[in-house]
């Protein structure tokens, strides 16, 4: 443990690292089980706490805020650090940050099972774990903040403003939409009722998807992929557009997850066009992240790490193109209610979050353990060509049984009555639901591969202290 | 819809504190060079 300024503060983005495979692992495994759940319903083996409505939430919460958040959480301490030329602004503060989301995700792991939840989809903790959830979080603002004010570059890099939008927006975001009346030590009733609840509960939950899942993963790309190319970003300035552009117009796209419901017309429109206006940064910002590879295409052909990186912006475009046009009411109408819309969740999450997060980790362990690169290379061109065919086959599945439950549930005769059951259409899905199975399953076969090279890269490796560098001559010329 | 009373209020006070944040950066300098960052950021290890 060095504590001094001139070192940089790698243990805990070596602990929060280390847990983003850890609960990888974990939360794709309780995704394979609902998926097998789906299919065959005796899995849950009569138990109430194996039970699917139970282990859904549990499933995502452990790949959005534990895989997910672990990784925001490493990367972002990495990259402030780098980028800043500065040590962590306060080390008892940051070892807090991870102990305490370490006790909000085994505190999930126990109450979701059992039952416990507030019910709302993505904040489903009951309020005393929203409150260590704020705690953490303030913290971590604190800590993130900190280095930034004490940072030895006048210029703070586009990654630091993704992270910084990241973690102020969902500070907010959590503190409006879980607010509660508490009945008892594990139960709670929200503030709001009815179609406000609703309208709050989406305005937090696409928020969560544009900053949680979107601009912090953002940061992501914005440092990973041109260290690992070892090229600058496309073009500086169309990152900075990209981020100005993102945060100005994101707030007002959550209507479009209430369309023709109790919402007031104006604002399910309202939330409609924001979503299609969204599609322009999100594709500017896309074009952004591949273009750093012009005139080094060849860097793909030989670097898993940057395969995983470059496609992951793949996944990235198709999800923020296929998204607005689900927004759109006339498609919505078609898709809403359906699995087209996990389809497209899952798109953004294993393709875009998945992806991005694995390559910046490939690119950390090796780093923060002393080492020059991972224990086997070749493992990490198998885990990307497993998981990127688990993907294609998750979502295609759910593109499938998605359209066409929704042709079915609107298909009506001549005189007017539904021409399919319900459970006809859920007997239609049900080779669909085995494909996906299939694809999770190899999802998760890659995240165990990796979880293997990772455990080899540590078992050989040592722990790093970087001293921090002087800042490059041509900044301080410029300062 | 009171919840809209909150919301939107929020999101139109979101939008000019974004607004002055961008405004502060712009005078202070931030994205006065918008090429020498994007490379700078590739020697941060040497």
């Amino acid at each position: 443990m060095n504590n001094n300024e001139a070192t940089y503060n790698y243990t805990v983005v070596r602990q929060f690292a280390v847990m983003t495979v850890v609960w990888g692992v974990v939360g794709m495994l309780v995704g394979v089980i609902i998926a097998a759940q789906l299919l065959w319903p005796e899995l849950n083996f009569d138990i109430p706490w194996l039970s699917y409505g139970r282990l859904r939430p549990l499933h995502t919460n452990a790949v959005i805020f534990a895989f997910g958040g672990c990784a925001l959480f490493a990367t972002s301490y990495y990259v402030v650090q780098r980028t800043c030329h500065a040590r962590l602004f306060s080390d008892g503060l940051a070892a807090f940050t991870f102990w305490g989301w370490q006790a909000v995700i085994v505190l999930a792991a126990i109450t979701l099972p059992l039952g416990i939840t507030s019910g709302k989809e993505y904040a489903e903790l009951e309020w005393p774990i929203d409150i260590l959830i704020a705690l953490v979080w303030v913290s971590y603002a604190v800590v993130f903040f900190g280095t930034i004010f004490k940072r030895k570059i006048p210029h703070i890099y586009v990654a630091n403003w993704f992270y910084g939008a990241f973690i102020l927006t969902v500070a907010i975001l959590h503190l409006v939409n879980s607010a509660a009346v508490p009945a008892t030590f594990w139960k709670s009733y929200s503030a709001y009722s009815g179609a406000q609840d609703a309208m709050v509960q989406w305005w937090y939950g696409h928020n969560a998807v544009g900053f949680f899942l979107t601009a912090g993963f953002l940061g992501i790309m914005y440092y990973f992929i041109p260290k690992q190319a070892g090229r600058p970003i496309y073009s500086y300035r169309l990152s900075v557009v990209h981020f100005w552009a993102l945060i100005f117009t994101y707030m007002w796209a959550g209507p479009h997850h209430l369309h023709y419901t109790a919402l007031p017309e104006w604002t399910q429109s309202l939330g409609m066009v924001f979503s299609l206006i969204l599609l322009a940064p999100s594709w500017g910002g896309m074009i952004n992240g591949i273009m750093t590879l012009s005139g080094a295409w060849h860097k793909l052909r030989d670097d898993p790490i940057l395969k995983f990186l470059i496609v992951s912006l793949s996944f990235y475009g198709m999800s923020t193109f296929e998204g607005p046009m689900m927004s759109i009411k006339t498609v919505n109408a078609l898709s809403h209610y359906t699995d087209w819309t996990i389809g497209h969740v899952h798109s953004g999450a294993l393709g875009w979050v998945g992806l991005v997060s694995m390559g910046a980790i490939y690119f950390l362990i090796p780093k923060l353990f002393g080492r020059t690169e991972m224990w086997s290379v070749r493992l990490i061109n198998v885990h990307f060509w497993v998981a990127t065919v688990g993907i294609v086959l998750y979502i295609a599945a759910m593109w499938i049984a998605g359209v066409m439950q929704g042709l079915m549930w609107r298909a009506v005769g001549a005189d007017g009555t539904l021409t399919y059951t319900f459970v006809e259409s859920v007997k239609a899905s049900y080779p669909f639901y085995a494909i996906r199975l299939l694809g999770g399953v190899l999802y998760f076969g890659g995240m165990v591969i990796m979880a293997w090279n990772v455990f080899q890269t540590i078992a050989e490796g040592r722990k790093v202290e970087a001293p921090i560098p002087a800042p490059a001559t041509s900044v301080a010329a410029h300062a | 819809m009171e919840s809209l009373w909150i919301l939107i209020p929020l999101s139109v006070a979101a939008v000019f504190a974004i607004g002055w944040i961008f405004w502060r950066s712009l005078h202070g300098g931030q994205f006065d060079d918008l090429e020498r960052p994007g490379t700078d950021v590739l020697s941060d290890d040497q």
